[in-house]
């Protein structure tokens, strides 16, 4: 069974995300900010990471790069943001994320985009 | 011998400290030290010579109180300083004018005849003035080796320590007077050390009085209750009533005249003015100064009868006949020094200005007006004006003495002094109504001035020629050709006033009434008008000065300027010229000049050899047309236009310069506001995201799948309801913000309990407290005063200060109080609502309160909610005239707080 990380600060997005997931046979997990996602990463190695960017203490951007770059990790990492802006999506590829996608998302898209990055 | 000796080497010895100084000077010119209102004041008092060190106590003596008169005219004319004096100050620096006579003359259309007049009335009227300085250090000197006064025409003045002294005076100031060709540059080391002996002569005269008053006599009150048995006591104190007081107001207004139209006054106060601002310092300090130097002389009067019942001494030497009969040796010798410095920086000044005088206004225009002669010279007229007065310097000082040792002899100190200045009172007319009456003319000058020195010399040298015995006695007595009415000393058969009075009063009265007559019964020239017309009206004009001087002609740029090298040298010729044409907007290549170039060359050289010498010089290289009344008042007009348009533009450009600062400000405001709305709308876009994104994902939920479970169904249907009034409530606190920040917003206040208020809000939330396991008190003050409020918006801010507690304060063992009370002086409510949650830090707690402020990183959520609530919350509050604030500090909780003042809005 794969392993999604959902990583928001919003309960109600985590509540349709973790739906969604469980629904298309994955094992999740979720963070409710950067802190809790980067030891959650540590212990579980995920699949993919569904990352929102603005949270409390550490931002999403900072996870990215922590998987990607610190760790070096293979964990695909698919930025679920508000933030529309060129520059937040160059900053987003910049830390190494595989796909940016912003919010509010197509449920069809997101899973799309998922399988496509985990088979 | 020895004291002799002893005496001599302490006068080279001062003469030498003054040397020393004047070369310091010269050398620092631009020092503070030399630069400066107090110099400027000092040097003024070169106004007090020998005849004030000493005549003046001997007239006390003799006459009582009528040698006040002298320092009293000049206190009186402090006042009108700044009116009169920084009228001709300003005058003489935009024409370069140096001397009184260069004054007149120009004045007057540049008339080379009237500036010569000047000059020989100032040579006639000062020559034995100066020798008087003279005879007054020979007499001193005598009085110091205790021998009799040397007046033996016979006695040698190879043996005359006066005579060494003269020859040391011709020195010094041919080298710091008359070095400069531009007589206008300033001769700071001169000043500088006029001014030190005006310090030393003040100080030696003190300490001379101080010595009588108190060391001698005891006190004051001691010197007059002793003097009070001497015989004429009480005529030497009181002004006497028969014809005193004539006496006394008319040698006023004499002294009045003399300290603006003495030659070396007029020297000190305009020529080597620094600044007009000084005038302002020297206005209080000069008639200080006076009224110093005049302190001791009554006592050292009264002193000196009391002393020398028995013995017969000149009262003209009391001041230093008294510590020498005391055999005080050290005093007496700074007595004689304090007696030397009044006399020398006297002798220094006039003789500077009476060779300036003479050069520029007599020598140079018969020198330029004779063509053979200007031929001959032309080559080398700077080194000839150089030379002619350090020429004149040795003659003046030269025939000073030689006046002294052959005429002077019988005249006291003071009356030579007073017939000085009632010659160069003459003036007052020409120079004094000429820079206030435009009507003025040249001839009524010239006419005037002749008219007065007639009679001045009829009644006031004649009598000196009578008691020198160069005249019969019988001119005297009988009158000119046994005519009474022409008797000298009761001219017209005036008899109330005292011979010196007699002769000022109608010496100046003819004077006047000449000048008036001819004045108006002359015609001007052209010339004249227009130098009337700027000088009457000089602070119009001293900015545009060559623009305001009409001349009409051709002449060449390098003609004008190889004859202006000729005395300033080649290279500061061209830097004036250069700084002068651009100045002013000139054509740089143009060969022909501007008439301004013309009017700049001439003042430029009239600084040099004097306005009328300059005119002729000019008129030697450029061809001069005739000049109609009406260009001059055409011409004029202009160059009022030029000062008003001037001012016109800087009011112009004043304006716009602070419409440019507010335009600034408002575009900087309007940025910082449209940056305010860039990030307001992309915050509100933002937030209202989440919960779109929310509705979003469950409706396509629900859609994709139609066989949920039920609860599942229920859970997301109601999540998205929830959404959806989030929505609704971020939409209408933006509607909300937006009404109360335009103002839109109608707010009704009506009188309201916060205490109910409060109730009833607490009562709202409660439910969600007790959730959280929040504890939750109210503690309301009983009887707080009611306040003009809205109901339902205080109830909104107080919901909302409540629910932000209940989101921020402590997870586990929340604790949250609500208070009122009523301030301090029952006269405001106050609401405190303190949570025990984080806090807030330092630099976040002003800034709360702005719409969606949600901290300083972008990337990091601080809050939930839609960061809207404290804005609204503030804006609710000023609109009942309270503040909103909070205090907090870090892991402390936060305390948020309103005030509203009772009787808010009346």
């Amino acid at each position: 069974m794969k392993k999604v990380l959902i990583v928001d600060d919003e309960p109600n997005i985590i509540m349709s995300l973790e739906f969604l997931m469980k629904k298309n046979g994955f094992e999740v997990f979720i963070a409710r900010d950067g802190s809790e996602a980067i030891s959650i990463v540590d212990n579980e190695t995920p699949h993919v990471v569904v990352l929102d960017i603005m949270m409390p203490k550490v931002d999403g951007y900072e996870v990215c790069e922590y998987i990607k770059k610190q760790k070096g990790l293979d964990t695909k990492v698919i930025f679920l943001s508000a933030k529309g802006k060129e520059t937040d999506i160059k900053k987003g590829y910049d830390s190494g994320a595989d796909f940016y996608m912003t919010k509010p998302f197509s449920t069809k898209n997101l899973m799309q985009k998922v399988d496509e990055l985990t088979n | 011998m020895e004291v002799k000796w002893f005496v001599i080497l302490f006068s080279f010895l001062y003469l030498g400290l003054l040397f020393a100084i004047a070369y310091w000077a010269e050398k620092n010119s631009q020092s503070r030290w030399v630069n400066n209102p107090y110099i400027y004041a000092l040097s003024l008092a070169v106004y007090c010579t020998a005849w004030t060190y000493y005549g003046s106590v001997g007239r006390a003596a003799d006459e009582g109180l009528d040698f006040l008169t002298t320092y009293i005219g000049p206190i009186l004319m402090a006042p009108l300083m700044w009116v009169v004096l920084r009228k001709i100050i300003r005058i003489c620096k935009v024409r370069r004018i140096t001397t009184i006579a260069d004054f007149i003359s120009t004045r007057y259309g540049k008339e080379p005849f009237l500036g010569g007049l000047v000059t020989m009335v100032c040579v006639m009227g000062v020559l034995p003035y100066i020798s008087i300085q003279i005879k007054a250090i020979s007499v001193s000197f005598s009085t110091l080796m205790g021998t009799e006064i040397i007046n033996d025409r016979e006695f040698s003045f190879f043996n005359d320590t006066a005579f060494y002294i003269t020859l040391f005076l011709v020195v010094f100031t041919i080298l710091f007077g008359a070095r400069k060709v531009d007589a206008n540059q300033k001769n700071t080391g001169l000043i500088a050390a006029i001014a030190f002996e005006s310090v030393f002569k003040l100080m030696a005269f003190l300490v001379t009085g101080f010595y009588v008053t108190f060391g001698i006599f005891d006190g004051f009150s001691d010197v007059f209750n002793q003097a009070s048995s001497l015989p004429g006591y009480s005529d030497l104190v009181t002004i006497s009533d028969e014809n005193g007081y004539q006496n006394w107001a008319w040698l006023n207004l004499l002294s009045m005249m003399a300290i603006l139209l003495l030659p070396r006054q007029f020297h000190v106060a305009v020529k080597e003015n620094r600044n007009e601002g000084h005038l302002r310092k020297a206005m209080w300090l000069f008639p200080l100064y006076l009224l110093l130097i005049n302190i001791f002389v009554i006592p050292i009067a009264l002193g000196g009868n009391l002393l020398f019942q028995e013995e017969i001494v000149d009262p003209d030497t009391y001041v230093l006949a008294i510590p020498v009969s005391k055999d005080n040796a050290f005093l007496a010798m700074l007595t004689y020094l304090g007696g030397l410095s009044a006399a020398t920086s006297m002798i220094i000044v006039s003789t500077t200005a009476l060779a300036v005088m003479l050069s520029n206004s007599v020598f140079m225009p018969a020198i330029v007006r004779n063509k053979r002669l200007a031929a001959t010279f032309t080559e080398n007229l700077s080194t000839i004006l150089v030379r002619s007065r350090q020429t004149v310097i040795v003659l003046v000082l030269l025939f000073s003495y030689l006046y002294f040792k052959y005429i002077s002899g019988q005249f006291s100190l003071v009356s030579m002094g007073l017939i000085s200045f009632a010659a160069v009172a003459q003036f007052a007319p020409a120079a004094l109504l000429g820079i206030y009456w435009k009507g003025a003319t040249r001839h009524g000058a010239m006419a005037g001035i002749i008219a007065g020195f007639v009679i001045w010399f009829y009644t006031l040298i004649v009598p000196a020629m009578v008691s020198s015995n160069i005249l019969n006695q019988s001119i005297l007595t009988d009158g000119l050709f046994g005519i009474s009415l022409l008797k000298p000393q009761e001219f017209l058969g005036l008899k109330s006033l005292n011979y010196i009075n007699n002769g000022f009063f109608w010496s100046l009265f003819f004077n006047l009434i000449t000048f008036f007559i001819v004045s108006v019964f002359s015609v001007r020239s052209t010339k004249e008008t227009n130098q009337a017309e700027v000088f009457v009206d000089i602070f119009k004009y001293s900015t545009v000065y060559e623009s305001s001087i009409v001349w009409k002609g051709t002449a060449y740029v390098e003609d004008i300027k190889s004859l202006i090298s000729a005395f300033l040298g080649k290279e500061r010729t061209e830097r004036a010229f250069g700084k002068f044409i651009a100045s002013n907007n000139l054509d740089t290549q143009s060969a022909e000049a501007d008439f301004r170039v013309v009017n700049y060359a001439e003042t430029l050289l009239s600084g040099a050899v004097g306005s009328a010498s300059a005119h002729a010089l000019i008129s030697t290289v450029v061809k001069e047309d005739h000049i109609d009344i009406s260009d001059v008042f055409k011409i004029l007009q202009e160059s009022q236009q030029v000062i008003s348009d001037n001012k016109e533009l800087k009011q112009k450009s004043k304006e716009l310069e602070i419409a440019g600062k507010q335009l600034q400000k408002a575009n900087k405001e309007l940025k910082r506001l449209d940056k305010l709305k860039d990030e307001f709308i992309s915050t509100v876009t933002h937030e209202m995201r989440t919960p779109v994104t929310s509705i979003r994902a469950f409706s396509e939920i629900l859609s994709d799948n139609p066989a949920l479970n039920p609860k599942e169904r229920l859970n997301f249907l109601q999540t998205i309801i929830s959404e959806t009034k989030r929505m609704e409530r971020l939409i209408n606190q933006v509607l909300d913000l937006e009404k109360m920040e335009s103002g839109k917003l109608k707010m009704e206040l009506t009188p309201v309990q916060l205490n109910d208020i409060v109730n009833d809000a607490v009562n709202t939330v409660a439910q969600i407290a007790k959730d959280k396991g929040i504890n939750l008190s109210v503690h309301l003050l009983p009887k707080l005063p009611a306040v003009k409020g809205n109901r339902d918006r205080l109830m909104q801010v107080v919901i909302n200060l409540v629910s932000n507690a209940i989101k921020f304060c402590d997870m586990k063992k929340g604790a949250i109080v609500v208070a009122t009370d009523n301030g301090n002086g029952n006269d405001m409510v106050k609401l405190t609502v303190k949570d025990n949650g984080c806090g807030i830090p330092l630099e976040s707690q002003k800034l709360i309160f702005e719409a969606f402020y949600q901290g300083k990183d972008q990337n990091l959520k601080k809050s939930e909610g839609s960061g809207l609530g404290l804005t609204i919350c503030k804006k609710i509050i000023e609109r009942h005239n309270g503040k909103i604030w909070v205090e907090s500090s870090e892991n402390n909780g936060s305390v948020f707080t309103f005030s509203i003042p009772v009787g808010n809005l009346q």
